[in-house]
């Protein structure tokens, strides 16, 4: 009896050994994996993108195509951010057929902040919260329809967010 | 451990409205700490919301996205006391989920 139970903690033990050298090897694929959402979405996270540092890099590494000025993105950021660690910026559009819209801020060490997928059903606005390294241009990217709109805004940096 | 995610899906007519608070550092990996040493990147990547299994909202975030992130949006078709599936993974691969009901 004693010795069923010895071996049925040796066994629990290799197992929970195994496990743990599983989990180490697992790498960030494999994390995604277990997110059936995010891999049933086929929604890869755009890494290249958000390794550009100017915004026109970035946004040809997000959508491969130019943008254009729209009236019917609304972007809703300060004149002033006191505190560029924490700028509130808002985007609502009218424009139909949205797909995604995304946040550059020109000019941050990386200049794509965020990118959003809105798929069918889910109303055009989003609202967030950014960081700022200075005063800039926040350009808030719409795509709709196949096609690229944007809207750009200044926003004036008193102490910027990206430290040292 | 509480959960790092804060979640408020309010319905308001045929439109459920959805704030999110999400505790996370949020390092940038261009800060350094007293020491004079860089603080590794650590940062929310994707961030996703589910309504009865379909994917509602996804986010791709970098580093740029501030400390502690917030987001609101909203989207049609759910109905009162639906579940909202809620999860993040970050560059680190350290993920949280959270299922909360539409009020």
């Amino acid at each position: 009896m004693t010795g069923s139970l010895a071996t049925r903690r040796l066994i629990l033990k290799g197992v929970g050994a195994v496990a743990l050298i599983g989990l180490g090897q697992v790498s960030f694929e494999a994390s995604f994996g277990l997110m059936p959402a995010l891999a049933a979405a086929n929604d890869k996270y755009p890494d290249d993108a958000f390794k550009q540092k100017n915004a026109a890099d970035a946004i040809k590494a997000l959508y491969g195509r130019d943008h254009e000025a729209s009236d019917k993105v609304k972007l809703d950021a300060p004149e002033i951010a006191e505190n560029g660690g924490v700028v509130p910026i808002a985007v609502t559009t009218s424009l139909p057929d949205v797909t995604s819209i995304s946040f550059v801020v020109s000019e941050n060490p990386f200049a794509l902040a965020a990118s959003y997928h809105i798929p069918d059903g889910t109303v055009p606005a989003v609202a967030n919260r950014l960081k700022m390294a200075k005063t800039c241009n926040v350009i808030a990217l719409v795509e709709s329809g196949g096609k690229l709109y944007s809207a750009t805004k200044e926003v004036k940096v008193t102490v910027g967010g990206c430290g040292g | 451990m509480a959960s790092t995610i804060r979640v408020r899906a309010i319905l308001n007519g045929d439109i459920t409205d959805v704030q999110t608070l999400i505790q996370h550092p949020m390092d940038t990996g261009l800060v350094k700490d007293a020491k004079g040493e860089i603080i590794p990147a650590r940062y929310i990547q994707q961030l996703s919301f589910e309504h009865n299994g379909k994917a509602v909202f996804l986010a791709d975030w970098g580093t740029a996205v501030s400390k502690d992130p917030y987001v609101k949006f909203a989207f049609k078709g759910a109905a009162k006391g639906d579940e909202l599936k809620v999860s993040w993974v970050d560059n680190l691969g350290a993920t949280d989920s959270l299922t909360a009901k539409i009020q």
